[in-house]
């Protein structure tokens, strides 16, 4: 999908073109990360452009007199591949070779405003919206055909942008466009292409990313060589609301390469000519710098025991008239109490971006997941206009949520703003992104449930402690963690606490009576939103405790699932992987222990069963997980081996999160600096991982890159019970909490 | 205080003025332009700096650039010849072995080094060779898988 050189002048200088609204500012800067020559050559500025709103088409459909379609979307690639799936959906829609289409994604001169790409939405929300644009598009070229050929537009064939009427005389798309610029909006007459037609929906079309990706071609914002570019380093503070007390900046002021320090109150930062040197700096800074410190309180031990006596009232989330009474006349009553602590992105490679500051304009590059939301915050923090910013969307390492990104595209501009007319590249250190990243939140869980005689749960009452899953920017430059440390800083308000917290507490078992209460927890380390909020913890507690219940009933853990479902595709996912399993004919012996799980993510996304299976290593008193064999299903699935890759690897993300991963912290700080003091599953320990796919192609899409997280660690912790005993509710599960 | 250093990468001499205890990694990056390696520890905890030097797969993120003088230095930018993929980077790509990518090069040096020395490895031999490279999205299991399926390739390494 790269575009030559030849053909990439003339997209630019177009003969003619049909762009579905009103983008009328040229296309430059195209396809900024495909093309290696790109990532090298200037940038030119910001095009003056309106804001354009999701109602409005004209961000979506490009098609031009050269054979180029151009899709745009605000949704960011984050190595989910969701360039590759969007394009699917517009070729097929548009009936043309998929080698014809390209993409745009992320870029606040040339992309619509879809806020942040999170939540699994990217597929149901983008994907649909370029979907009825392509189609309008073929609508009316379908219309200006059947004119220039004088056949019915319903008679006439598509083929890769050719046009046939029933008397063989033929157009393209291509022709029609020639020498005439059409700027439409969307009618609302465009037919949807049958499912039958489509010729790359649905089929596991390869990410071209990857084959730049094993060459090391330039990918990265961390790859971006822009001209004259110089290298920053920060100097967080030590911990959280450290203060600067004093500076012996000379030793650092004199070393080689150096061009600037900077020192606003407590945000310290370093500009050299070249990385190494600001790195050498940044060193150097550490051991020239002393801090008041306030200490971290509660420490681990007692932060459960802070979260229950620090809430007061609870939020009412959900609550049936019956539940007090119905919780004292079930049969069978359980409670347990579930806890998850606090744990990382954990990010591979550390945040990047770059900045530039000229004319008073401002321009980053930056792995955001929202180029609008950092530029609009950024204007807070500037207190300039946000047109004057441009935030160009270039990938980062795997983000997995709202980690570093954010916070090192503000920070690159605030060191750029001391050298205009540089390009300004930052980049954290290891212990920047373990130490300075917003954590997935710790929670508790106090789930009590009653089931009937029959196995049929009757109530469920649930209370969560949770501080906030999203803490992103939206508009208040004091979610910049670097604002907060200014000579003037910045306040940060949490801005209330999100939905995130209660995500899949809800069953999606059909129970008549039903509480859900939050206490909404102001914890002492830094949170926010990590891959599935909330719903990592909650599905792993409430289908531990389905577990239990099932358990305590006297009823196989599929049955009994199975058995309280009403939903039919819930069911059918279930029945999948009870089959894909065998789990009639797994083999029972003492060593051995099988779990599952299932969850619909948000109760509004995909479905995912999975059974995990874990192995008892006597010798060394542990337990292994041997293998995890998932069950997903999506509605119409755009790309299944795309939609396999990332739920692989949300498994094994989880599998990560549930036996290995806590931050460690004391009162003087984040202890959990690098990878040994933060360790993560790695490929060693990776288990056999199987993924199975139902495909509803007459089904909407539905969002599934967060599918994965809570029903492994549930199965996990199903499974660890199934062989050993012991029922670990406080994660992660470790060896040391299973009774020996 | 810069020196004068001859460091051979993908089969080029180039001399470069550089202080001599600069990390490898960075002059990689700045003299040499290359995207492959890749900071991701400073610590020699993540496998993300890796570089063949001599055969041996090898940090780059702290060691002196001056310490691979008169080394052979490979990265993945020269696996591809004449524009044809190296079996290796070919496998990856058939299995579609990356989620953000950030590893990749990790994990290509790592089964490089092993595939060179085991052309047929088995599994815990590469879960082995791939153990010191930190993946973050969970696409180990098709980096074992690509790495297999580039050994049953019986492709030159």
């Amino acid at each position: 999908m790269k575009i030559s050189k030849v053909d990439r002048r003339a997209f630019l200088k177009t003969t003619g073109h049909l762009l579905i609204g009103f983008n009328l500012f040229p296309l430059v800067n195209c396809s900024p990360y495909e093309e290696d020559s790109n990532l090298t050559k200037p940038y030119n500025g910001i095009p003056v452009r309106p804001h354009a709103g999701k109602d409005l088409i004209d961000s979506w459909i490009r098609l031009d007199a050269e054979g180029h379609v151009t899709v745009l979307t605000g949704k960011k690639e984050l190595g989910q591949g969701i360039r590759t799936a969007l394009i699917q959906i517009a070729a097929d829609e548009l009936e043309v070779d998929i080698k014809r289409c390209h993409i745009i994604n992320g870029d606040t001169g040339q992309t619509a405003n879809e806020g942040y790409t999170s939540g699994s939405n990217s597929i149901e929300g983008s994907g649909i919206a370029i979907r009825q644009a392509a189609a309008e598009v073929k609508f009316f070229l379908l219309q200006l055909a059947s004119e220039k050929l004088q056949a019915p537009y319903e008679n006439l064939m598509v083929k890769d942008g050719w046009i046939t009427s029933p008397d063989k005389k033929k157009t393209s798309y291509w022709d029609l466009v020639n020498g005439a610029y059409y700027e439409k909006s969307i009618t609302g007459k465009a037919q949807i292409l049958d499912i039958n037609k489509h010729k790359y929906v649905g089929k596991p079309i390869p990410r071209e990313d990857i084959l730049h990706l094993v060459k090391g071609d330039a990918h990265f914002v961390h790859d971006l060589r822009l001209p004259g570019m110089v290298h920053a380093r920060v100097l967080h503070p030590p911990s959280y609301g450290a203060k600067l007390i004093s500076i012996d900046s000379t030793a650092v002021r004199a070393l080689t390469g150096v061009l600037k320090l900077l020192i606003d109150g407590s945000f310290i930062a370093v500009i050299a000519e070249r990385e190494y040197q600001a790195l050498k700096a940044w060193e150097k800074l550490k051991e020239v710098t002393v801090w008041e410190k306030p200490t971290i309180n509660p420490v681990p031990d007692r932060l459960f025991a802070d979260m229950r006596s620090k809430t007061q009232k609870p939020e009412i989330i959900q609550e049936t008239p019956n539940i007090s009474k119905q919780l004292t006349i079930s049969p069978i009553r359980l409670k347990s109490v579930y806890q998850r602590p606090y744990q990382m992105h954990g990010s591979a490679g550390p945040s990047c971006a770059l900045a530039k500051w000229e004319n008073d304009q401002l321009t980053v590059w930056s792995p955001t997941q929202g180029v609008y939301p950092l530029q609009a915050t950024l204007a807070d923090l500037f207190q300039m206009d946000s047109e004057k910013i441009r935030c160009i969307g270039i990938p980062g390492s795997g983000c997995y949520g709202h980690n570093g990104a954010d916070d090192v595209s503000a920070e690159a501009a605030l060191i750029a703003k001391h050298l205009p007319g540089k390009h300004v590249r930052l980049q954290w250190m290891r212990e920047d992104e373990h130490q300075w990243e917003p954590y997935g939140s710790a929670m508790i869980m106090e789930l009590e449930a009653g089931v009937s005689k029959e196995g049929l749960i009757q109530v469920w009452d649930s209370k969560i402690w949770s501080d906030s899953h999203s803490t992103r920017p939206r508009g208040e430059a004091g979610h910049f963690v670097s604002a907060r440390h200014l000579g003037n800083p910045f306040p940060f308000r949490k801005g209330g606490f999100s939905g995130g917290a209660y995500r899949n507490a809800t069953p999606l078992y059909d129970i008549p009576d039903v509480r859900l209460q939050l206490f909404n927890y102001d914890g002492p380390l830094r949170s926010s939103a990590l891959r599935g909020l909330g719903a990592y913890a909650n599905i792993f507690a409430l289908e531990s405790f389905i577990d239990e219940l099932a358990k305590a009933s006297g009823v196989d853990p599929f049955t009994f699932r199975i058995h309280n479902l009403k939903d039919e595709r819930a069911i059918a996912v279930l029945e999948k992987l009870k089959e894909k399993t065998k789990w009639n004919a797994l083999e029972r012996s003492k060593n051995k222990g099988y779990g599952i799980a299932f969850a619909k993510y948000k109760n509004s996304a995909a479905y995912f069963a999975v059974m995990v299976e874990v192995e008892k290593i006597t010798e060394k008193e542990a337990f292994k997980l041997k293998r995890m064999i998932g069950v997903i299903e999506a509605g119409q699935c755009i790309n299944p081996d795309g939609l396999i890759n990332q739920t692989e690897g949300g498994m094994i993300q989880s599998a990560s999160w549930t036996l290995m991963e806590s931050i460690k912290y004391d009162e003087k700080g984040i202890l959990s600096k690098d990878w040994n003091s933060y360790p993560i599953l790695r490929a060693n320990d990776i288990p056999g991982v199987e993924v199975h796919v139902i495909n509803r192609p007459e089904l909407p899409p539905l969002g599934a890159g967060e599918a994965a997280q809570g029903p492994v660690a549930a199965a996990i912790a199903n499974a660890v019970f199934d062989c050993t005993g012991t029922r670990v509710r406080e994660l992660p599960i470790t060896a040391e909490k299973v009774e020996r | 205080m810069t020196k004068s250093i001859v460091l051979a990468v993908n089969g080029t001499k180039k001399t470069i003025n550089v202080d001599p205890e600069e990390p490898l990694l960075y002059v990689l990056r700045e003299e040499f332009g290359l995207n492959g390696p890749k900071f991701g520890c400073g610590l020699h905890q993540c496998g993300s700096c890796l570089v063949l030097a001599n055969g041996q797969s090898s940090y780059t993120c702290r060691i002196p650039c001056s310490d691979f003088e008169g080394k052979k230095i490979e990265t993945i930018e020269g696996l591809s010849k004449k524009g044809k993929l190296h079996s290796l980077q070919q496998s990856f790509f058939e299995v579609q072995a990356a989620q953000c990518g950030y590893c990749v090069n990790g994990m290509l040096i790592s089964a490089l080094e092993l595939l060179r020395k085991n052309p047929n490895p088995n599994n815990h031999e590469i879960r082995e060779a791939l153990n010191k490279v930190i993946c973050r999205c969970g696409t180990h299991s098709r980096f074992i898988k690509a790495v297999k399926k580039a050994a049953d390739s019986q492709s030159k390494f």
